[in-house]
């Protein structure tokens, strides 16, 4: 049981549903921008998306062609281990199931990589099953280099750095390896529902 | 690297120290508290008495090897948490917090330098952690600050930012945005790549850099660092605030 804070009451948000909110977050209406580096900034003739690790052949697409694979748009909630929700988000973008279709693997996990070095660890199955997407196009719009564009990884049920920005490739591995912020004391799966933020958690 | 569990605590706030007309020092008792590195921050949760929870992220001010473990938190006027931390928080009080957190956007003596940091408003926070580690440490690394503040009067740290720069392995260089003492001979216009060119250090001299600030600051800086030819995984940033 938490202490209470003397004299604090809180300013709870009546205009949305408190069953939408994961534990300890709160919804912003702007969208804020959190990384750990320069916007990297690939010009779209040299942008392509691979699919390599333990896979029978590599698969890979050029931009033209990855824009020209099936599309869904989609609208979610997103949770940011910085505490901000944004809820009813809507982007364009390819399913992982799309890009995986004749893929032959026995794999069980994945390490997203992106330009300026970035890495997270995802398993199989959360990417897969309508659950996780490439995005390019964020509220009808091209997506910002800054949240993420030319296109991003989409994650929605997990923290929202397991989306990788700026992603360039999924590598398939036997085992799972820790990524870039999982290395540095975040949690390695990030279930915002079960509060999985750090790695003690 | 062996850590400690990152689990909630309830440290005793020891004093509130006033630092500009928005932003005040939460100063804490450490008794319990695991250790952290200059640059890191804590999560705080407040509890209201019908059990609703509201969590926020600070940085933490004061260097590791300090006997106290000191916040600043600026106050958002429209915010939930920040308000309570300025106005309502006492001596006395106690805080409920967990922490350390966050593996990259830190520095110690050891990393070596030379050290560019670059604050828009409190973003100084974190990166006054570094200054204070070196200070404390006594340690000889040339190290540039370059801190954009509205005014004079909302610069944080002022009192002791000129008292490190009699360092002289130390240059603070400061840009006000939008008002100026009279007198005042210093820049007083937004971060750009001259300013940052001439505070050095120069690309050949592999500067670690740490840039902190709301989120349209740290994009500006950190686009003007690659393009002066930085390499952009020496650049660690931490941005703040809405787009």
């Amino acid at each position: 049981m938490a202490p209470i804070s003397r004299g604090f009451h809180g300013r709870r948000r009546r205009d949305v549903d408190p069953a939408r909110i994961p534990p300890g977050q709160y919804v912003v209406d702007d969208f804020p921008v959190l990384s750990a580096g320069p916007t990297p900034r690939t010009p779209l003739d040299q942008w392509s998306f691979a699919i390599a690790g333990t896979v029978g052949s590599q698969v890979s697409w050029t931009w033209e062609q990855f824009v020209a694979l099936p599309s869904e748009t989609f609208t979610v909630d997103i949770h940011c281990v910085t505490k901000w929700s944004k809820l009813g988000t809507r982007w364009t973008g390819v399913a992982i199931d799309t890009l995986l279709e004749g893929v032959q693997t026995e794999a069980q996990f994945v390490t997203a990589w992106s330009d300026g070095g970035y890495t997270t660890n995802l398993s199989l199955r959360d990417l897969t099953a309508g659950r996780a997407w490439v995005a390019y196009s964020f509220d009808g719009k091209p997506l910002e280099p800054e949240h993420g564009g030319p296109a991003r990884l989409l994650v929605p049920h997990l923290y929202f750095w397991k989306s990788a920005k700026w992603v360039r490739g999924l590598t398939l591995t036997a085992g799972d390896q820790p990524g870039f912020w999982e290395a540095a004391g975040y949690h390695n799966h990030g279930d915002p529902w079960k509060e999985q933020r750090y790695w003690s958690d | 690297m062996t850590r400690a569990p990152i689990v909630w605590r309830e440290l005793a706030v020891l004093e509130i120290v006033e630092e500009s007309a928005h932003a005040k020092t939460i100063v804490l008792d450490k008794s319990g508290w695991p250790g952290h590195r200059a640059g890191q921050h804590v999560d705080v949760r407040l509890t209201a008495e019908d059990g609703y929870q509201a969590e926020r992220s600070y940085s933490i001010a004061s260097a590791p090897e300090a006997c106290e473990l000191a916040l600043t938190v600026e106050r958002i006027d429209d915010g939930e948490v920040s308000p309570y931390l300025a106005d309502e928080l006492r001596r006395g009080d106690r805080l409920e917090l967990r922490g350390p957190i966050g593996g990259h956007f830190t520095w110690r003596v050891e990393d070596g330098g030379p050290l560019l940091l670059v604050a828009g408003g409190s973003g100084l926070v974190p990166l006054m952690a570094m200054l204070r580690h070196r200070a404390a440490r006594a340690a000889m690394v040339d190290t540039r600050l370059l801190a954009s503040s509205r005014s004079w009067d909302d610069l944080l740290y002022r009192d002791e930012l000129t008292q490190m720069s009699a360092d002289d392995d130390v240059t603070i260089e400061l840009t006000l945005t939008r008002m100026r003492p009279a007198g005042w001979t210093g820049p007083d216009r937004r971060v750009d790549t001259d300013m940052l060119t001439m505070l050095g250090p120069r690309v050949s001299e592999r500067p670690r850099i740490f840039v902190c600030g709301p989120t349209a600051f740290v994009e500006t800086v950190a686009d003007a660092l690659v393009g002066i030819g930085h390499p952009p995984a020496a650049i660690h940033a931490e941005r703040f605030g809405p787009t």
